[in-house]
């Protein structure tokens, strides 16, 4: 797959937990235009082991000067995120991925009605973009846990005047899904980036009065869990490989050497989707891409975040 | 790279040929005996040089004739070019993308230099040079999707990504093998590949939409399809099938090598960057059952495939009246002896 090698240029903290690193292409010269809404997935090097992880990319898709992403330091990271706290600095090299969109505006759309918690805020700072750009009506919604939580908001205050809302919870501030979205004009487009109990209640909410699914969009990357660990055999390779504890199946088939196809790294676009052919145990699907009914079936599986609970796990690649 | 620009015709005359050169470069589609459907993607990187994929949009020894032919049936029928509002940034997409690649390709033929957003296009076998301000379309005579598909060989369709599918929501569309810009634009993608004979069996269409949603940047893809044509004609279009329609039926033993031909298209698929749309260009390469000929291993592959094609093939390419008189002509080269795996002339 195509890469693009960068450097960081500089690095700011927006608040105890988020950084906000500034990349540039190596040796100079513009990075690719790219849309509101999209991410990459960068590529680091922990221990001799790579790992990628994606991050929204932030600022207007017009300045392709310099690409920007925020990493919120999770707490039970597998690496990722605390590597780059610590060990990333201004001048360190890392390979990043084209710019995908799996949480593209909806053009056509009336009114766009934008609704962000806590570091699910960073796709929707690209898309802010494209929306004072073209002109188009839209309100942006931030929830975060307190006021030196709330990355950005200074700047989004600043960039998007009246459009924007803030919601600090700490403060008792409520944002109150139901209220919202009934009070919405027909052909709104609602849009959901934050935790996942958050994205899930605005979208059951929207489901409820009647949204038309696809007037809903939501990104959700999940993070590989570490597991129990469990052998897979690679049918067309012809190889077994052992699943250790704390990597996801993706990088094990990587680390053995064997191409397989990615894209998000998080159970998004399926792009890596994989016929299973046996398993004596049962699957964990950790994904958003598989509807219920083909989890249910067993017959695919997404090994950038998923895993299985056996002893070994049987699949076409 | 010095290119000599032919003065010929794709219409009422039809003095359109190819070079011994522009035979020898033909995209000859058919690596094997027979013929199915079949989800044929491989990545639209840099090819051979000399060959119709060593650059990003090909441009050939047709190049003025062609534009000239696009710019007489745009003329004639005004609605071969549509664009829906939503499009506007997938036009800039496509102007830079056509500009970029075509200047840095073919340096003595086009040139475009920016200063910030003060771009400047000059285009020396067309004649044509202009500034403008990227992404302001007041600065320019048309829209940019229109002022550039006029210039490249070939035609273009953008595609707008949402709702799990494509829509085809803008397309300039002047050499097609018998479908309508008009009738398909603003519908989804297995709405326009509905007809298609046998693929829904094949699940191909599924296959291949998943794959196009998830096309990258950076990456574009490329595949070849063929049909066939009676007379060097472009515009094939069903607005205008009384006029080429009957063609069909003139084709006789004796004027076969002459009025026959192969009808490849090379299609492209480039994701776009601002729009996150996909760009679909369709060129088209003419090639005469006579210039087929001048490479026997062409020949009587194309016999063979014309031999075994199925039915609903036949049928749907509408090659039903001139299929028979066509494999008998070829059947001259055709001794029965194997011909080795791929697509190469000699």
């Amino acid at each position: 797959m195509s890469t693009i090698s960068v450097s960081v240029a500089h690095i700011e903290e927006v608040t105890p937990l988020v950084k906000h690193f500034t990349l540039v292409r190596e040796g100079g010269g513009n990075l690719p235009a790219f849309s509101g809404g999209s991410h990459v997935v960068v590529a680091m090097n922990i221990e001799g082991r790579t790992h990628r992880n994606p991050y929204s990319l932030m600022g207007s898709p017009e300045m392709n000067d310099a690409y920007h992403i925020s990493v919120r330091r999770q707490e039970k990271s597998r690496g990722g995120s605390v590597y780059m706290h610590e060990q990333v600095k201004v001048g360190s090299k890392l390979e990043i991925t084209y710019p995908v969109n799996l949480f593209a505006l909806e053009k056509r759309a009336h009114k766009h009605l934008l609704v962000a918690g806590g570091i699910g805020i960073t796709p929707f700072m690209s898309q802010i973009e494209d929306l004072e750009r073209t002109g188009a009506n839209y309100e942006l919604h931030y929830a975060f846990r307190s006021s030196e939580h709330g990355a950005f908001s200074d700047r989004l205050r600043a960039r998007c005047g009246d459009n924007v809302h803030c919601y600090v919870e700490s403060e008792g501030q409520v944002l109150d899904f139901r209220k919202l979205l009934s009070q919405q004009p027909l052909g709104t487009h609602v849009y959901v980036c934050g935790p996942n109990a958050m994205v899930v209640a605005l979208i059951e909410t929207a489901r409820a009065l009647g949204w038309p699914e696809n007037h809903m969009h939501s990104e959700q990357f999940s993070a590989p869990t570490s597991g129990e660990p469990f052998k897979l055999k690679l049918t067309k390779s012809n190889i077994e490989i052992e699943v250790s504890a704390d990597i996801s199946m993706l990088e094990a088939i990587e680390a053995a050497g064997v191409d397989a196809p990615y894209l998000c790294r998080g159970g998004a676009c399926g792009r890596c989707e994989l016929e299973v052919l046996s398993s004596d145990g049962p699957l964990l699907h950790m994904d958003h891409y598989l509807t219920d009914a083909e989890k249910a079936a067993g017959k695919k599986i997404m090994p950038c975040v998923s895993r299985a609970k056996c002893n070994s796990l049987e699949l076409n690649l | 790279m010095s290119l000599a620009f032919k003065k010929e015709t794709f219409r009422d005359d039809y003095t359109f040929r190819n070079s011994p050169k522009a035979i020898k470069r033909f995209p000859f589609p058919f690596a094997e005996d027979n013929y199915m459907y079949s989800v044929n993607i491989e990545p639209h990187s840099k090819g051979a040089t000399g060959s119709v994929v060593e650059h990003v949009f090909d441009i050939d020894e047709h190049y003025v004739a062609e534009c000239e032919d696009k710019a007489k049936t745009l003329l004639l029928d005004p609605s071969r070019y549509q664009a829906l509002p939503h499009m506007m940034d997938a036009q800039w997409d496509f102007l830079e993308l056509t500009m970029e690649s075509l200047s840095a390709d073919y340096p003595e033929l086009f040139s475009l230099v920016k200063e910030g957003k003060r771009w400047t296009w000059e285009n020396k076998p067309l004649g044509i040079k202009n500034s403008f301000v990227f992404g302001d379309v007041t600065t320019l005579d048309m829209e940019p999707f229109e002022y550039m598909a006029r210039q490249v060989q070939g035609d273009f369709v953008l595609l707008d990504q949402r709702n799990g599918t494509l829509y085809a929501d803008a397309g300039f569309i002047t050499s097609q093998a018998d479908w309508s810009l008009a009738f398909n634009a603003g519908m989804a993608w297995h709405e326009w590949h509905g007809p298609v004979p046998q693929v829904t069996k094949l699940g191909v269409m599924d296959r291949a939409l998943k794959y196009l949603m998830n096309l990258q940047l950076g990456s574009p893809v490329r595949r070849l399809n063929w049909t066939m044509t009676i007379n060097p004609r472009l515009d094939t279009s069903p607005e205008n099938y009384p006029l080429w329609g009957s063609d069909r039926n003139k084709v006789t033993e004796e004027n076969v090598g002459d009025l026959v031909h192969l009808r490849v298209e090379l299609q492209g698929l480039f994701r776009l960057p601002r729009s996150n749309g996909i760009l679909f260009s369709i060129r088209c390469y003419l090639i005469s059952m006579e210039e087929l000929s001048t490479y026997r291993r062409w020949a009587v592959r194309f016999h063979r495939i014309l031999n075994s094609l199925h039915a609903d093939l036949v049928e749907y390419k509408g090659l039903t009246k001139f299929r028979e008189t066509t494999i008998k002509w070829l059947s001259r080269f055709d001794d029965g002896s194997p011909v080795d795996l791929g697509t190469h002339p000699e």
